[in-house]
Order: C-alpha cells, then structure tokens, then sequence
C-alpha cells in the first residue's frame, strides 16, 4: 500500500508537470479539450470503475451542464466561475433524480435506463428554445473570473482549466481512496455481500452518482466556455459512447487511465479529421482491439507490468 | 477489386491532407486554404471531397503557379457538429497558417465557423450552408456566401409554383433550423403570393428514415403541392416514399432544397416532374461544360453541383483579390481580402459574371429546374430542364430586409 | 366520417397500418436479437451494421452480378450469415467467459469499423433499389392507398417471425438450443456439439437482420446509416420484450411500431423518443421486460 502510494505520488506530480508543460508546447486550446474530456472520462469512471455501474447516458449531464453554463454566461453575464459551477449543480440534479430511478436496476437494466432517459434529455435539448436547436448556444463570452480577470487570451483561460481539472481530478482521487470509497468497491466486486454487512448500498450508489453528474456538469460547463459553444453533440448519445471508449482505453478503475483515455481519443480525433470516415472506422478497430487483447486498457497495461495500482 | 477502390478512396483523402505544395519560390509566403465540410456523413455527396477537387481545379485553372503564387489547401471533415467545426477553424488559424475557410455545408456549422472567422479577423467563403443569417442579423465583414441560401431557395421555388397554380401547400420539415427556416420562409412567399399553407409534419432529424406517415397526413389535407423543407437522404427518401404512396400523380412535390448529385441518387424514373432551384447546373453553356468535364475526370462518379461549383468559382475570386493586394496584405487582414473581392466583379467558368452585394451576399442567377422524364434524358447527368430564371440582382433578400449590421455602418 | 382527438378516422386507421409495418421491421429485427442474447448472452449492437449489410449486398448482388430481387431475399441473409459465422469463430468467440459489458463494447466498435468502410466506399447519399415488378403499385383499401410492397412486407414479417418461434417452440433443434440456452455443460455431455450450435444461432440471428435489410433495401435508400437509425430503437424494443424473449420481442416490436405510428400524428417531434419513455415505465415496474423471466 505504501508502495502505491508512493507511485500515485509520482505519477501525480508527472501529471502536474505535463499539464503546466504542455500548453507551452502543443497548441491550448487543444490541451483544454483533452482537460475537459479527461475530467468527463474521470467522473465518469468513478462509476463504472469504483462502483460497477455502465451509465450509457452521461452526456446527459455533460452536456446540459454545458448549456446551462453557456446561457447563464450569455444571457445573464454571469462570472465564468459561477457559471460553471452553476452547470455542475444542473448535472447534479438531473444525475439525482436519474440515478433515484436507475439505480433500481442492476448490469445492462442500468445501462439500458441511463440511455433511455438521456434520449429524453436529447429531445428536451432538441425542442427547448433556450438550447438554440441544431445552432446550439453560440458566441458565448468567456467573461471576467471573478469579474476581474479577462480569459479572452487562451493561456488565462488555461489555468483556470488547468486548476478545474486538477482539483476535480484530487477530489475523485480523494473520494476512492477513503472509507466510503471503500464501500464502493465493495458494491462492485460483490453487493450482496456489502448489503450483509450493514450497508445501504443503495445510498452509497446514488451519492457516487450524484458526485460523477456534477463534475461531469463541471467538465462540460468549462467545455462550453473554453470553445464559446454548446451544441447537441455534448448531449448526442454518440458522446456517451465516446466517454465509455476513453475510459476503457484508459483503463476501467485505474486513476490516470481516463486521462490517457481522453488524451489519445482527443488526438486521434484531432488528426484523423482530414480523413473523413476513417475516424469511425479507427475508433472501432480501437474498441475491438481494447476488448480483445488489452480489457485492463493502456494505463491498467502498464500498471500490470509494473505491479503498480496507477 | 473493391479492396483497391478503398485504397485509392484513402490515398485520395490523405492526399487532401499532404500539403499540396507549389515549390514556395513566391514573395510573401504561402497562401493557405481550408476545405471544411462534411466527409463521412449525408452532406459527403453534396459537398465533400469533390469540393475539395474543386478548389484544387481553381487553384490550377487560376494558374497560381504561373502567376508567383504559392497556394497550399487543406481539407477537413467537421461532421456537421457546430463544435467541431469551430475547433478545427480556430486550430486551423492559430496554429496552420490557413487564410481562407471555404465551403462549410450545415448552417450551424456555418454560422459557428463564421464568428470564429470574425474573431480572427480571416476570409470566409460559405459556399455549403444555406441559412440567409450569414448575410443577414450574423453577417459579418469577413463572410462571403456563394451559391445560394434559404431566402432565395423559397423564393424562387415557392414563388414560381404558385403562379403556376400550386396554391394550397402542405410542408414536411426536418425538426432543426434549416428545415423551420426554409418552411417559414416558403410559406411567407406563398401566401404573399396569395396561396394557402394547409399543414405541416416536423420530424425528428436526422433519425427519421420512414415518412409514409407524414405523406399520409399530407395528402389527406387536400394540398396541391408538398414542400420538402429538408436536404441530403431525407429528401431522396421522401421522393421514393411519395412515389411509393402514389402521391406523384395527385400532388407537385417541390424539393426546396436539392441538388443534381440527389437527383442522380433517385434516378429519373422517380425524380421525373420535381421542381427545384439550383444556381449551377453543368449543361448550361460552353463554359460550365467544359469546366464540369475538367472536373468529372477527376470525380468519376459526380457531376459538379452548385455548392462544389460554388467552391471553385470563390476560390479563383479570392486569389483573383489576393494577386491583386499581394499576398502578405491579404495573409495579414481577412476583412480586406474579402473588401477587395466586394470590389471587383466575380468571372469563372460555372457562374459567369457576377457581383458580390455589400453584406457579402453573391448575386448569382437562380433557375428553376424542373428534371426530366426518362424519355427526355439524351444521357447520363442529362437531368434538367429550365424553367425560369431570376436573375442575381432579384434572387436574394433585399439588402434592406436582412438587417446586416454592415449596412447600417 | 368519424373521428378521434380531432384526427380523421381513416387517417389515423392508414396510421395504424403503417405502424405495423414499421413494426414488422422491428419485430424481425429485436428477434434476431433475442435469440443471440439467450443463446450466446451477448448484446448485439453491430446488428444495425448487419440489417444494412443485408440491404448492400442485396444492391451488389443487383448491380454487379444481375441477381434479382428474390433471389436475393434469399442469397443476401446467407451471404450474411457467412460472415456472421466467421465473425463468431473469430471475434465474438472470445467473449463468452467475460462480463456483458465487453460483448456490448466490441460489437459496438464492430458496427463503426462496418458502417464506416462502407461510408468510404459508397457515400451516404444512398443507393436507389427498384421495388421489383411484381409487387410495383399500390391498391386502395378506401381509407388509405397501400402500396403492394408494404404489404408484402407484412405478410413477409409475420410468416419469418411464425416460423422462427415455431422453430425455436417446437422442434428438435429448438428444443436442444433452448436446452443450451439453460445448461451448455449438460447439453455437451448429451454429445451435442454446443460450439457449433452457437455459432449457428448467431448466423442465424445475423440472417435474420439481413433478410429484413433486403426487405428495407426499395422501402428506404440503400445507405450505410440504415442501421444506426434503427439500431437504439430496436434495443428498446428487446429490452421492453424482456431480453431473450422470443415471443416478447416479436410482440413489442409490433406495438411498439403502432405506439410510434400514433406519436407520428398527435406529436411528430417525439415520434423517436416514444420509445425510450415507454421503455423507463416499463423497467421501472416490470425490472425483466414484459415477457422476460425475472434474473
């Protein structure tokens, strides 16, 4: 165990550095994509990785956390940091009252669910005039943080994405690693067993739910003000499916792999464009070859060989 | 056999990748331009990579190379999702040194890419999109918006039907901007034109594939004709499915949005009798032949259309504007390159001569096309038969009616 | 004349009709996917990749080799099915001992590797499919004006999804695959070969889906996202029937068509998410789906 830690350690200040690094290297805007999808894939990893549950609906939440964030940035004028947080607690609530209503049901039942209700939420998106339909919500100001300080230029706009992502990625490190993340993964290797020894587990499944909604409203809220848009990709269905590729890319349950996830998916997205169809038919291929030769995912790979818990 | 055909398919997309470079002997540094539409999804036939070849056609038919210009193009897909297409516009200007942004079909995507080209203070020739926006309340002093739009597509279609007694319409809308657009647009002719709008059906997009039911509806209101207020295999299939359901005979069905590459999907046997306005068709004159034969050799599969020929024919304006003011002027301001194409009277091959309006509105003829029966058809892409002209100047929204801040300034 | 919520009744009866058809696409195609689900316990999502398959090979088989349409109504679901078995030799094989989850994942990436190489190759645009002579024209039932091919798409759905459970209810081989379905080891040891019978059933189900492509292929253009507009709707359909329910996904597939009709003409908008409401009442008060058995 202390070994482990020791390793998180290091792999924590690895992170820390690549993030202060990169923006000096690679292109912003790029990396603040890649930040916000790796939060997504992290929130939506405490869920399938701590606690066993597939939610096939998250962009449910990430992407009303980025309309909300928007309008409220546009129309309101509010601060960039209210804004944003206003987007995660729309996550939240929506995330409480699906996951009240999911969390009934277990294995593909769940997954099935979360689907089906982030369809509604895609009409809802569709028909409400507030959403802008197929414009989306456009030129939305990336404002003043804290009325101050102006996130027009890209590297200010950075840190703030750079401060959102490392805090809420310690808070979800934070959150595995205590008692109750213990519980957790006791849910998932066995719930009978967990509801034996006195735990409500069903609480403790709609407290991670109502956690992994609310920075999944984060991650989309600072997604929609980075690139001064939100649209109906972030609640299409299709980005459900994209966070579940980045998470199992990653690797299920470990702490970094998501970011690797959403790294190499960002990437692959960013320089396959020119190709046209060959996007899908990569993704696919990495799917394939995910399930088939690496289930533990790139980071759980290397874990593996190391002997480490990344 | 297939297997080869797929290959050469990847090699010709990567080779829109591969800077297409002339060796970089000009002064001022390389002209870059950037093909953003739709590759993988239902605009791919519309616009896709034969726009790309397009662009690639102006650039050699401009004689660049001849001329000292070094002309670089890049092409990308933006899926029709307003954000990623923003993103590989900022991308694009940030970090590749692109100049001009062309084509861009999807009107939000349209409109996304426009403000990101506002902001960066680059050139923008949306050739794809079809909302009036990009030339009305979003205009903008970097926008140029070549082969069409929704205004005039309503215009000239529902206009001409109701003279010719198609007074009671009944729409089928595809469910997002475009479609209501297009609808409110159309009706607001035909009742000017003192027809009567009978009812509407909005389905979901881009989900729907089966409209028998909304064909149903429509027929049983009695209307005489029955708008299409949608675009790309939404219309293919509702055409098959209106043929299907007999409505043909009883009702004129007016495809506010099509082109020939869609009426090459259908085939004439179904296409026969619609009516439609493009602002290009190949067989016009000796010119538009000549160019559309230059283009098949390279598409053997797609006849140019007004979008892809709208590509070419903005291409060669814009590096007509940039040999003008020189390169490194028009690599350092959009907006001037884009005033100086304002200023000059456009002259290509597929469009003739026109003029580009003050809110960066082309002002290209629109005809109205009706496609012709089987027997008519002397070969292959021998689809239409003209039936009006409006001419430039009275095809699109006046520029009083479109509330572009650039007119008031 | 009559008629309900403000809705002429022959219109809303032409209604009904067509949701029946549609439902009979639904039908064959959520059997398909109930019978790999009991058998193999796999969740098919490259089964809209397969449906459009089924419709592409059919227009090959037209267009390169002059094959009409009957026999490719039959030629096109076997052609299929052979790339199905060899699917399940290959990839699907290796799923079996793991969680559901991963078949989910894989077939998912199946379906994308499948839907965009055909994108490359043939555009989205779609391909025409002439209705073949036979059943070309349409004949007037007074309340609405129904063309011969839909039908013939009826009549073609009901007898495939009669002779599937008869198959399944009541003959020898049925009877073995059910068996399997609850007890491989002990079916093994009776000398049934149960590799075999798996990889069968798979072709079958595969079949299935192409056969009702083929039936697709002059409804609606022939175009690689045939399957993907079908695809979420069709798993809500199996999942209201009760996963691995033959005789519930053949019932909710057709009230599930009739639901989507009427949706089609009280509130158009909607018409695709119906499907999705129905599909939360029903897991929240029957968790197995209407006809499944509890886990």
């Amino acid at each position: 165990m202390r070994g482990a830690n020791r390793s998180h350690l290091i792999a924590f200040f690895v992170l820390i550095a690549l993030v202060v690094v990169s923006p000096g290297v690679l292109y912003p805007v790029f990396v603040m994509k890649v930040l916000c999808f790796a939060l997504f894939a992290a929130a939506f990893n405490l869920l399938i990785g701590y606690v066993g549950l597939l939610s096939f609906g998250h962009a449910a939440f990430f992407g009303l956390g980025a309309y909300v964030t928007a309008w409220t940035a546009k129309n309101w004028g509010l601060t960039p940091e209210i804004a944003i947080l206003l987007g995660g607690i729309t996550g939240a609530a929506l995330g409480s009252v699906f996951g009240w209503l999911a969390i009934r049901r277990q294995g593909l039942y769940f997954a099935m669910i979360t689907l089906a209700l982030a369809q509604m939420v895609y009409f809802f998106c569709v028909e409400a005039p507030f959403t802008g339909g197929e414009d989306g919500i456009q030129q939305v100001p990336r404002g003043k943080l804290f009325g101050t300080i102006s996130l027009v230029n890209d590297m200010t706009i950075y840190w703030l994405v750079a401060g959102i992502f490392i805090a809420g990625f310690l808070l979800l490190n934070r959150v595995v690693h205590s008692p109750f993340g213990q519980v957790m993964k006791a849910i998932r290797e066995n719930e009978p067993r967990a509801t034996s020894l006195g735990y409500r587990t069903d609480s403790y499944k709609l407290i991670a739910f109502i956690l992994s909604t609310f920075i999944a409203g984060i991650a989309g809220g600072t997604k929609s003000l980075v690139f001064g848009i939100a649209t109906l990709t972030d609640v299409h269905w299709s980005m459900s499916g994209e966070v579940v590729l980045m998470t199992l890319l990653g690797g299920l349950g470990t702490i970094f792999g998501p970011v690797m996830g959403a790294l190499v998916v960002t990437t692959m997205e960013n320089y396959l464009a020119p190709f046209g169809a060959w996007v899908t038919v990569t993704q696919g291929l990495i799917f394939i070859a995910c399930v088939l030769a690496f289930r533990r995912g790139i980071i759980g790979e290397i874990g593996a060989k190391l002997k480490l818990a990344l | 056999m297939s297997i080869s055909r797929r290959l050469l398919l990847g090699a010709g997309a990567a080779s829109a990748v591969v800077p297409w470079v002339k060796p970089a002997r000009a002064a001022g540094g390389v002209v870059r331009i950037g093909v953003l539409n739709d590759q993988s999804g239902p605009y791919r036939d519309v616009s896709g990579v034969n726009s790309v070849v397009c662009v690639k056609q102006a650039v050699q038919d401009f004689g660049a190379a001849s001329k000292g210009l070094a002309v670089e193009v890049l092409a990308a897909d933006h899926q029709n999702k307003p954000d990623v297409g923003a993103g590989i516009a900022r991308q694009w200007f940030d970090r590749d040194g692109v100049d001009m942004i062309i084509d861009v079909p999807t009107s939000s995507v349209g409109l996304a890419v426009a403000s990101v080209c506002r902001e960066k203070n680059r050139a923008y020739i949306n050739v794809g999109a079809g909302t009036a926006e990009l030339t009305g309340k979003q205009c903008a002093p970097t926008t140029i918006h070549w082969a069409y739009d929704t205004w005039m597509l309503a215009h000239s279609t529902g206009g001409a039907l109701v003279k010719a007694g198609g007074d009671t319409w009944y729409f089928l809308t595809a469910d997002y901007v475009f479609g209501h657009d297009l609808e409110r647009q159309t009706s607001g002719f035909v009742n000017d034109a003192g027809g009567k709008v009978l009812g509407h059906s909005t389905y979901p997009f881009p989900s729907t594939s089966d409209f028998s039911s909304f064909l149903l509806q429509a027929q049983a209101t009695g209307a005489k004709v029955l708008g299409l207020a949608n675009a790309g295999a939404d219309t293919v299939n509702s055409i098959k499915q209106a043929h299907e359901f007999g409505l043909t005979g009883k009702m004129r069905i007016a495809a506010l949005l099509m082109f020939i590459t869609d009426v090459h999907a259908l085939g004439l046997d179904t296409a026969q009798g619609l009516v439609l306005t493009e602002s290009f068709y190949w067989d016009m004159n000796e010119k538009t032949r000549a160019f559309a034969a230059r283009i098949k050799d390279k598409t053997p599969n797609n006849m140019p259309n007004m979008v892809q020929a709208g590509c070419y024919a903005g291409t060669i304006h814009y590096l007509k504007a940039v040999a003008d003011m020189g390169v490194a002027a028009a690599k350092a301001d959009g907006a001037a390159s884009v005033a100086r194409m304002k200023a000059m009277p456009t002259e290509d091959d597929a469009f003739g001569t026109c003029h580009i309006r003050e809110d960066g509105r082309v002002l290209v003829p629109a005809y109205l096309f009706e496609v012709k029966k089987p027997s008519e058809s002397k070969g292959a892409w021998d689809y239409y038969k003209l039936m009006v002209t409006t001419p430039g100047d009275q095809a699109f929204r006046p520029l009083k009616d479109g509330n572009c801040s650039l007119i008031h300034a | 004349m009559f008629s309900i919520f403000g809705v002429p009744g022959p219109l809303l009866f032409g209604q009904l009709l067509l949701g029946l058809i549609n439902g009979g696409f639904y039908a064959m195609l959520s059997l398909g996917l109930a019978v790999i689900f009991g058998m193999l316990n796999i969740i098919n999502f490259a089964h809209g990749a397969v449906f459009m398959m089924g419709a592409f090979v059919a227009w090959m088989l037209l267009n390169y080799l002059g094959v009409n349409y009957w026999f490719a109504l039959i030629l096109s679901p076997l052609i299929v099915a052979a790339f199905g078995v060899v699917l399940e030799k290959t990839i699907i094989s290796r799923l079996y001992a793991l969680d559901h989850l991963y078949g989910l994942l894989l077939t998912f990436g199946l379906a994308l590797v499948i839907e965009g190489l055909f994108r490359n190759e043939y555009g989205s645009s779609g391909m025409p499919y002439q209705i073949p002579a036979l059943l070309s024209g349409a004949v007037n039932l007074g309340f609405m004006f129904l063309p011969i091919y839909r039908g013939w798409v009826i009549v073609a759905a009901v007898v495939v999804c009669f002779a599937t459970w008869l198959l399944i209810e009541k003959t020898k081989l049925g009877s073995l695959l059910r068996a399997a379905t609850e007890n491989p080891a002990l079916v093994q040891a009776f000398g049934v070969n149960v590799p075999r019978l798996v990889t069968l059933t798979f072709a079958g189900g595969v079949a299935l889906a192409a056969f009702a492509g083929v039936l697709a292929a002059p409804i609606y253009s022939v175009n690689p996202n045939m399957g993907s507009n079908f695809i979420n709707t069709v798993f809500a359909v199996v999942v209201i029937g009760g996963m691995g329910s033959i005789f519930g996904a053949i019932v909710s597939g057709f009230g599930l068509g009739v639901i989507e009709g009427l949706t089609k003409v009280f509130y158009p908008q909607a018409s695709d998410t119906v499907i999705f409401v129905v599909m939360v009442l029903v897991l929240l008060t029957r968790p197995a789906g209407l006809f499944g058995k509890a886990a």
